[in-house]
């Protein structure tokens, strides 16, 4: 299968506030960014454009109207997907694979700022049916789904406190984190009651921001300066949106985006060195952790205090705040910069090889998995200069 | 380039109200496609939605709702959205699953339930236009659409009763079609004399709203070659979508529809349009799209579509049928699964599976295109019917 290549990131701090600028000139500081990091000029180099967005958070319908011009797609190959920001990149990777495109780049942001009540966002996305006459704040979802994972496991209940510890503190070392704290997991379990038994302070808090990924094939990736970073497996999958036939207890849609990307890339979780996973609410790092095979969790506390590769080393959706459907895109790029070995003061010593996963939250069962390598990994999977 | 082939078609009956919801509207006409392909859903590796604004059916995330009737449950699953040109880029959406090397099978779903939008779906239009420069002056779709119709025909010195003939061979057209919404006969007096929305498009110039769903599998070459011995193939895909400041724009001529064409072509080694393209189903939701696409698809000259349109030419026994299917115009426009089913017609006719509806010129190629947003997008698909890849 032909190799895809990430070969530029740009990304906007994010913030839980924006209001002197709007979102085109976020998306624009964003983009500017990732060509500059990519040595690409968009109106001459970039094949095509994918936007990832969703009409009712931006207020506006058939957003998709509004993605050219800021990004230099104007009267280019440019198109939305209305999924997750790791959909978006994989659709962009497909294109590239098919031989149509030779450069594409994908973009996503968040200005939930400017959202009056997001939740009544969130309760149009239920079955209008089953589910919405019955006016509940979506995040109880969540907090149902806790309960059932929690069982009556008070260790489990205990590390999703630490969860929250651990990854607001790892954002202080990010300056793209708008939620960096030092807090223990006393004072998160102190906090209010929010969706019991989900607390105030295990739900990532929302943020405005940008993202965009430039992908190459692999011989444009090599004619481009900068060091890529590859795209060895990627995988997506949905499990019922029904709240009422679903699995409230493991992710099934994490296993099976796993499976797929496992598949193409010829290894699976076991390889990574660094993990970015969803962290929507603390349960769910955990829960996805178990999904991927990273770690059981009852297990979970030990594997994080041992010297096992990292999970969210970024600060997570915790730490840097939830944006939306570019919060994988934003973990993806901090996946690169880490297997670049340009994250500063956050960098995991030696990593080559990364595991990216995303879930679309409430209500969905909507996920997706990218397993990234950097320059050390021959295209045969063995690391460069090793002895056999 | 992996080839890509088209193994099977469905369609639901396109009506102004349908009792049955999204996700019922999306598995039937997905079930239909399957069966026609001869496959089930297990040999399905990946699934291709589409479905346009959110505020028709009411719903945020509008495809993680419609997944599972869309036979999504367990498999990759994405939804592509670019406005009303959403139904023919689902071809496009669904061709890179396979021809990527990603899918040996993809299920392509249209769906789209704009009666849910009450009063009226036009209701959904109302927040497409810019917010700072635009929303504030209360435009709809009818009013920039009557700017464009106008720009054109004043381009050219267009007559209304040229343009008419396009709404009168579509109704016609689509009294042929088992799941038209608005087959009818009619002339051009009726079209004329039809209620004024916004001068010059009157009522019968508007294709309606509708409710509906379309659906089509896709597969690698090998694989169709295992159920078929003369497969139909996806031999061309091209989308642009032009600056949102239509403002900016010279309204006359729809250069984001040549630029996707062109792109298509170049894929399909096509170089003389107009000779190699057998039949054609331009998105027609005003009778003077179908013109203006006509000529954004290089299939005649600037100005000339409404020639060829008074010649007969456009006919389903003329040289260059277009809209054989009755066209949004006629068979109902529910917007992404109304590309669906301009591809699924390409299909159909390719096959000679078309009944009545089949064109006379024993078609081996055909162009399917959709455009939309702020008369900004255009997407293409051109499909072959067998035979090597030239």
């Amino acid at each position: 299968m032909p190799r895809v290549a990430i070969v530029g990131i740009g990304r906007t701090a994010l913030r839980p506030l924006s209001s002197e600028i709007s979102y085109k000139e976020m998306m624009f500081e964003a983009a500017v960014r990732a060509y500059e990091d990519a040595g690409v000029e968009p109106r001459k180099d970039i094949g095509s454009f994918v936007g990832v967005s969703e009409d009712f958070w931006e207020g506006t319908s058939i957003f998709d109207e509004y993605l050219p011009d800021q990004l230099g797609g104007a009267l280019r190959p440019v198109c939305t997907i209305g999924n997750e920001g790791l959909h978006g990149l994989a659709t962009a990777a497909m294109q590239i694979m098919t031989g149509l495109v030779k450069v594409a780049a994908v973009e996503s942001h968040s200005k939930v700022s400017e959202v009056d009540r997001p939740q009544k966002v969130m309760q149009m996305a239920f079955d209008p049916i089953l589910n919405r006459p019955l006016d509940f704040n979506p995040h109880v979802v969540a907090g149902l789904e806790m309960a059932r994972f929690l069982g009556d496991s008070r260790s489990l209940r205990n590390d999703c406190a630490r969860i929250v510890a651990k990854n607001r503190a790892s954002g202080l070392d990010n300056p793209y984190a708008a939620y960096p704290a030092k807090l223990t997991p006393d004072q998160v379990l102190g906090s209010a009651d929010a969706f019991s038994p989900l607390k105030e302070l295990e739900m990532s808090a929302p943020a405005d921001g940008a993202v965009v990924v430039v992908l190459a094939s692999e011989k444009k990736a090599k004619e481009l300066a900068g060091e890529p970073v590859w795209i060895d497996g990627m995988g997506w999958a949905n499990d019922t949106p029904t709240l009422e036939s679903r699995d409230w207890a493991s992710a099934r849609y994490a296993r099976w985006s796993l499976a797929q990307a496992s598949k193409m890339a010829g290894y699976g979780t076991k390889k990574a060195d660094i993990f970015e996973i969803d962290d929507t609410y603390a349960y769910k790092e955990i829960q996805h952790a178990a999904a991927l095979g990273i770690c059981k969790a009852e297990d979970f506390r030990r594997y994080i205090e041992g010297s096992a590769p990292p999970i969210n080393p970024s600060g997570g959706s915790l730490g840097c705040g939830h944006i939306l459907d570019a919060t994988g895109l934003f973990k993806l790029a901090e996946a690169v910069e880490q297997l670049r070995g340009t994250a500063g003061k956050r960098q995991v010593k030696g990593a080559r090889r990364a595991l990216v996963q995303s879930w679309r939250g409430v209500p969905t069962t909507s996920g997706a998995v990218v397993l990234l390598s950097n320059g050390d990994i021959g295209p045969t999977g063995a690391v460069k200069g090793a002895v056999a | 380039m992996r080839r890509v082939a088209v193994l099977g078609a469905g369609i639901t009956k396109f009506v102004r109200r349908a009792k049955e919801t999204g996700k019922e509207l999306s598995f039937e006409a997905a079930r239909m496609a399957l069966d026609s392909a001869g496959l089930e859903l297990s040999d399905i590796q990946s699934v291709a939605e589409g479905t346009a604004p959110d505020a028709f059916d009411g719903l945020h995330m509008k495809a993680e709702y419609l997944s599972d009737g869309s036979g999504a449950f367990g498999k990759p699953y994405t939804r592509s959205y670019v406005g009303g040109g959403t139904g023919v880029f689902c071809g496009v959406h669904g061709w890179w699953h396979v021809a990527s090397g990603m899918f040996d099978t993809c299920l392509v779903v249209g769906e789209e339930k704009m009666s849910s939008c009450f009063p009226h779906p036009q209701g959904a239009f109302l927040t497409i236009f810019d917010n700072f420069t635009e929303r504030a002056l209360g435009p709809n779709l009818v009013w920039i659409f009557a700017l464009e119709m106008n720009r054109y025909m004043t381009r050219y010195n267009i007559k209304k009763e040229d343009v008419a003939l396009v709404s009168v061979k579509n109704h016609g057209n689509a009294l042929d079609h088992p799941s038209a919404q608005l087959g009818m006969k009619i002339t051009v007096e009726d079209v004329l004399n039809s209620e004024v929305l916004a001068y010059p498009v009157q009522r019968l110039d508007i294709s309606p709203t509708s409710d509906g769903a379309a659906s089509l599998v896709l597969c690698s070459e090998e694989v169709a070659r295992k159920y078929t011995d003369d497969p139909v193939f996806i031999d061309g895909v091209g989308w642009h979508l032009d600056t949102a400041y239509w403002t900016d724009r010279d309204l006359y001529y729809p250069r984001y529809v040549e630029k996707a064409a062109k792109m298509a072509y170049r894929m399909a080694k096509i170089d003389n349009p107009r000779k190699q393209i057998d039949f054609a189903e331009p998105y027609d939701p005003f009778d003077y799209k179908e013109l203006h696409h006509m000529e954004g698809l290089q299939l005649c000259g600037k100005g000339e579509a409404p020639i060829l349109t008074r010649e007969g030419v456009t006919q389903r026994d003329g040289d260059l049928p277009t809209c054989p299917s009755g066209g949004a115009l006629g068979v109902g426009n529910p917007i992404a699964a109304t590309g669906v089913m301009k591809l699924c017609e390409l299909f159909w006719q390719l096959r000679g599976e078309a009944g009545k509806r089949q064109v006379k010129n024993d078609p081996t190629t055909a162009v399917a295109q959709a455009w939309g947003d702020l008369m900004q997008v255009g997407t293409v698909v051109v499909m072959r019917r067998g035979g090597a890849r030239p």
